[in-house]
């Protein structure tokens, strides 16, 4: 690890960093896949900027609840999709550790990424992405670019864009502003490294899960605990009796960012569900799919993963 | 600034650089807590921080905020805790190289109320590997502590 400071006050400038749980932020570190060079530590501030509280519409939780303490909350326990979400990632440790806003911002597990000996794009600006034409059976099929396929790799940031989740993001001035989950990850591009929407020294202070629609999330991993989504999906759907009104559908670990389906949506808007439109919603989900030889089996768990989540919320709804 | 490890309190250390877990085994002597990995992915390094259970090889040790419990401090005197006197029992180990971390989780498993059947345990023990695979020994041993425990 390159040489750093930790401080308590003030708000990080050019390459200085908050730190939060650190599951990620540490692990990079080791690895030397990213070098701040201060980490501004959040944990004076957990009790501030922690807990969960409730509308008759909304659940707003604090960014530094840490994964677990969201998932044990009945109020999250009501929202299907997002306890799934919550419980289905990482381990039992990480979730401990890990805050509700660190990881939204979680970074991909492209191997080229990590490993600092390869060029990467989004670790060295222009550099290349040897993961194009090279082992990419774990990248994106959807939204990737000619310098970047990297696969954002997390869970609950998929559901917040299936329920239409904002943040409130407070910035080094202290001003405040509130924007969609939908908004926060940005296409790689031409600029991969371009993450998110944050500008320096912006911090992710809460959370806003609107509450409604009948939902469901799956994931479909290599391992039936602990392991990162090989497709997932999350749907919210609002029904008329059998009829839907209206579906919201994300696709994970499919797509350079959490990946909001519309095609599939507009499939669903209207019609009745049974085997044959949630499959037909599924298709139209991964219609833009850029497969290669090695990933290309992930487009058909996405369809199924898609189909699934569709016949399982509506099984939820009341 | 004083990290509070079994109890007993220990000095931070001064380079922000050192993880909770390389300064208990380098410089504390406290070598019970193993290291696997060093990057979170197989929990040989599981301590409890105010009771809960986290990875001391991505907690930086500066960074530390609660008591910490570690392998070290579950036996009382020369009583073993239920735990370690059930991987005992059920021969929950092989090399026992993973086997500090896994009753480290083990005990946060059943105290969480994550060990009410054999699936449950599997998947809230999901984050400690074992390679010598004994698992089955392993998922016994908590399933025979959380009974004794609702036993009372």
């Amino acid at each position: 690890m390159s040489a750093f400071d930790i401080t308590e006050g003030g708000t990080p400038v050019d390459g200085a960093a908050w730190i939060a749980g650190g599951t990620t932020m540490v692990d990079l570190m080791k690895l030397g896949a990213t070098a701040p060079s201060r980490l501004f530590d959040l944990g004076a501030q957990r009790d501030a900027l922690s807990g969960i509280s409730e509308t008759s519409d909304t659940i707003t939780l604090g960014a530094l609840t840490t994964m677990a303490d969201a998932a044990k909350h009945p109020a999250i326990r009501g929202l299907t999709a997002v306890h799934t979400a919550l419980v289905q990632a990482a381990s039992p440790q990480i979730r401990e550790m890990a805050t509700l806003g660190g990881n939204l911002l979680q970074r991909t597990r492209c191997s080229y990424f990590r490993d600092t000996r390869q060029p990467c794009n989004k670790r060295v600006p222009g550099s290349g992405c040897p993961a194009i034409g090279g082992e990419d059976g774990h990248h994106a099929v959807l939204g990737g670019s000619a310098q970047c396929i990297a696969t954002y790799p997390g869970d609950f940031a998929v559901v917040c864009v299936a329920l239409g989740a904002e943040i409130t993001i407070r910035a080094s001035d202290g001003s405040e502003r509130k924007i969609p989950v939908q908004d926060l990850h940005r296409r790689p591009g031409a600029t991969p490294h371009t993450e998110t929407a944050l500008q320096t020294g912006d911090l992710i202070t809460a959370i806003h899960l609107p509450k409604g629609g009948a939902q469901s999330y799956i994931k479909i991993r290599d391992r039936a605990s602990y392991a990162f989504a090989t497709a997932s999906a999350a749907v919210v759907l609002h029904m008329d009796g059998a009829m839907v009104t209206s579906a919201r559908i994300a696709l994970g670990g499919l797509a350079t960012v959490p990946w909001r389906a519309a095609t599939a949506e507009h499939v669903l808007k209207g019609s009745m569900i049974d085997q044959k439109t949630a499959f037909a919603a599924g298709e139209a989900a991964l219609q833009d799919a850029h497969p290669t030889l090695t990933n290309a089996h992930r487009v058909e768990l996405g369809i199924r993963a898609v189909a699934k989540a569709i016949l399982s919320a509506r099984g939820n709804s009341v | 600034m004083t990290l509070c490890i079994n109890g007993a309190d220990y000095p931070m250390p001064n380079d922000p650089r050192t993880t909770l877990l390389d300064h208990m085994r380098e410089k504390l002597n406290l070598t019970g807590t193993k290291k696997g990995c060093d990057h979170g992915q197989c929990g040989a390094c599981t301590v409890l921080v105010d009771g809960k259970r986290v990875l001391s090889c991505l907690q930086l040790a500066q960074t530390v905020r609660g008591d910490v419990t570690t392998i070290e401090g579950l036996s009382k005197n020369d009583t073993l805790h239920p735990m370690q006197a059930a991987f005992l029992e059920h021969d929950a180990y092989q090399c026992g190289f993973c086997t500090p971390g896994q009753i480290m989780s083990a005990v946060a498993c059943v105290s969480e109320g994550h060990a009410g059947s054999d699936a449950e345990i599997a998947d809230w023990m999901s984050g400690n590997l074992c390679r010598c695979a004994a698992y089955p020994q392993i998922r016994a041993a908590i399933a025979s502590v959380a009974q004794a425990e609702a036993e009372g």
